[in-house]
């Protein structure tokens, strides 16, 4: 073979490489959502919804789990978010370029790949081994700092993103910073950081090692946070390993109902973000 | 009536009317200060979080620290009847599962970048690029639940009868290969982590080389280079620090991988040379032991040195990582 034509093959040959496991990677997503699908559909029924985990075999479903888990993941949110949007904004607007906004910015980065099991260990040891106990709070302070650092690093990207001129026409106007950025930048950036939010909100969802330590499970239905509260990931994580076949197959309902809501909530938050015509 | 007095005097004082009295008022400025000070603290807090994680877990950790030395992270050990701990085949499992699945992941997620950027047609890369994005938003234990129920049994029927079979039995290398299959175990472990950080280094890559000038590439092929040969010699070697960077925090994400290695690694506290063993990692052995622990015994001090191990090995695998991919990035 002539050096040109082994060039031109050697060129084929990868790309016909590179499309193959771009097609595996699809397929290998759509194996996990058929798994998902096939396991856990037939056990979906209406008792999935409305029976708790402690209700008599053959009815029992998730809905304690599934409520634990909204209370949490909600409380967590109204908590996190706000600090994380004046944090990024901190970043963005006052912060600039300065040592403490760039270690910041290390720091955020470094939580937002950080273990998440070693944030449930963290909670533990200030919130469940002082009260002698595992806790709603102490879970939601979990599902809280799994959540801080996306919206953080979120808001600070998408104020950026928000035209200067826009800035300084708000400042020229003679209005005082915190107008400026309440009243101009947050309402230029807010598709984004909506996005951020539900990305962030989507991810502690489906958080499982922060809770094992925090929260924990419970069998029954929990609405007081200061006791042990169920929520679904912690109860699939349980119910994955038991012996019994309708607790694996409870198991696979709540997969299902986790991932479905997962990406569901991604899939909305880029449909927010293309609507304001962004990318 | 001066801005200044404006400021200063009572409410009443400033006459404008509408916004403008409110913007320079006294009480403007308070809530200028007082807003600053919100952002500033909020800053503030990312900082102290970390702090106090990383002081939770050395404090946590010390009597294990103090208990064995040093040792605990050499020794193999983990025996909670006789109480002594240590910390060798969780860091052995973590390291090894990691890299495995880097060497797995990492020609897959270029072969997918170089799919992305160059090879696919225009309007189908971006559904592409969010179809395989959407893979990293599936929660681990999913991953976890699917690797163990789906993935290991295959393993364990098909896939590791045949490469013990295929290579066991040559010198050396058959120890990595000896038997026998179990489905679940490191080698099964590493795929799943490969899989899990795929997506996110493939997104990182495509990144970084649709950073490339497009000059310099057309540069290439005005001189005659293939699609292949500009992705080789000239897209990747350009973005190569962000590239290693990008895969630098795609090891921080498989080192600190929990829900799914705890389901697929077997937790087998030894270590065996074969690739098809039960294993641990730090996280694994966490999520399976830490609730059994009592609060002051010396196997949850133990359990909280391993979580400060890894969050040291975190720490500093993320921050070279994200020196790497800002460097070139802004640069």
């Amino acid at each position: 073979m002539s050096r040109y034509k082994r060039r031109l093959f050697t060129d084929n040959l990868m790309q016909v490489v590179a499309t193959g496991l771009a097609v595996i990677a699809l397929a290998l997503l759509a194996w996990i959502l058929v798994t998902l699908f096939a396991k856990g559909f037939h056990s979906l029924s209406v008792n999935t919804f409305t029976q708790p985990m402690d209700a008599p075999a053959g009815s029992s479903g998730l809905a304690n789990a599934i409520v634990g888990s909204l209370i949490m993941v909600a409380l967590a949110t109204v908590v996190a978010a706000p600090i994380g949007v004046m944090a990024g904004t901190y970043l963005s607007e006052i912060g600039g370029n300065t040592k403490l906004a760039n270690s910041i910015r290390f720091i955020n980065d470094v939580l937002l790949s950080a273990p998440s099991i070693l944030i449930g260990l963290f909670v533990y040891n200030i919130a469940v081994k002082p009260f002698h106990g595992f806790s709603g709070i102490a879970g939601v302070m979990a599902l809280g700092i799994v959540i801080l650092p996306v919206v953080v690093r979120a808001t600070e990207d998408m104020l950026r993103l928000v035209p200067g001129s826009l800035r300084e026409a708000a400042f020229a106007l003679g209005a005082p910073q915190w107008k400026v950025i309440t009243d101009v930048m947050w309402r230029a950036a807010r598709a984004g950081i909506v996005t951020g939010m539900l990305l962030a909100l989507a991810r502690a969802a489906g958080e499982t090692a922060p809770l094992i330590f925090s929260s924990s499970g419970a069998q029954a239905w929990t609405f007081n946070l200061t006791k042990q509260m169920s929520n679904l990931p912690v109860t699939i994580y349980q119910y994955a390993q038991e012996p019994a076949q309708d607790k694996v197959d409870l198991a696979w309902a709540g997969a299902l109902i986790i991932t479905l809501g997962v990406l569901l909530l991604n899939i909305s938050s880029r449909a927010v973000l293309a609507g304001t015509g962004r990318k | 009536m001066t801005l200044e007095t404006m400021a200063d005097g009572p409410e009443g004082a400033a006459t404008l009317s509408g916004p403008g009295r409110s913007l320079t008022s006294s009480r403007g400025a308070k809530v200028d200060i007082a807003f600053r000070f919100a952002l500033y603290a909020s800053g503030i807090l990312v900082l102290v979080v970390i702090g106090a994680i990383m002081v939770q877990l050395f404090f946590g950790g010390l009597p294990a620290l103090l208990a064995f030395g040093f040792e605990f992270f050499t020794s193999t050990e983990w025996d909670p009847v006789s109480d002594q701990y240590g910390a060798g085949v969780m860091l052995y499992g973590t390291l090894v599962t990691s890299v495995l699945a880097l060497l797995f992941s990492v020609p897959a997620s270029l072969g997918i970048a170089f799919f992305l950027t160059e090879v696919a047609p225009i309007p189908t890369r971006k559904p592409i690029g969010i179809a395989v994005q959407l893979l990293a938003a599936v929660p681990s234990i999913i991953y976890g639940m699917w690797g163990f129920f789906v993935v290991a049994p295959i393993m364990k029927e098909y896939v590791q009868p045949i490469l013990i079979d295929g290579l066991s039995w040559l010198p050396v290398i058959g120890y990595i290969f000896a038997g026998p299959a179990k489905g679940t175990g490191i080698f099964t472990t590493s795929l799943i982590l490969a899989l899990m950080i795929l997506p996110f280094m493939t997104s990182m890559y495509v990144e970084v080389l649709e950073s490339v000038p497009g000059v310099i590439k057309e540069a290439s092929y005005g001189v005659g280079s293939t699609t292949w040969e500009v992705f080789t010699t000239v897209s990747v070697p350009y973005g190569r620090t962000a590239i290693i960077g990008a895969t630098m925090l795609g090891l921080g994400r498989a080192l600190g991988e929990t829900m799914a290695v705890a389901f697929v690694v077997g937790n087998a506290a030894r270590i065996s040379t074969s690739i098809f063993a039960s294993g641990a990692t730090i996280s694994s052995q966490l999520a399976n032991n830490f609730n059994e622990s009592l609060p002051g015994s010396l196997l949850q001090a133990s359990l909280l040195e391993l979580g400060f191990a890894l969050f040291v090995i975190s720490f500093l695998v993320l921050a070279l990582a994200r020196y790497l991919v800002r460097s070139r990035l802004q640069g």
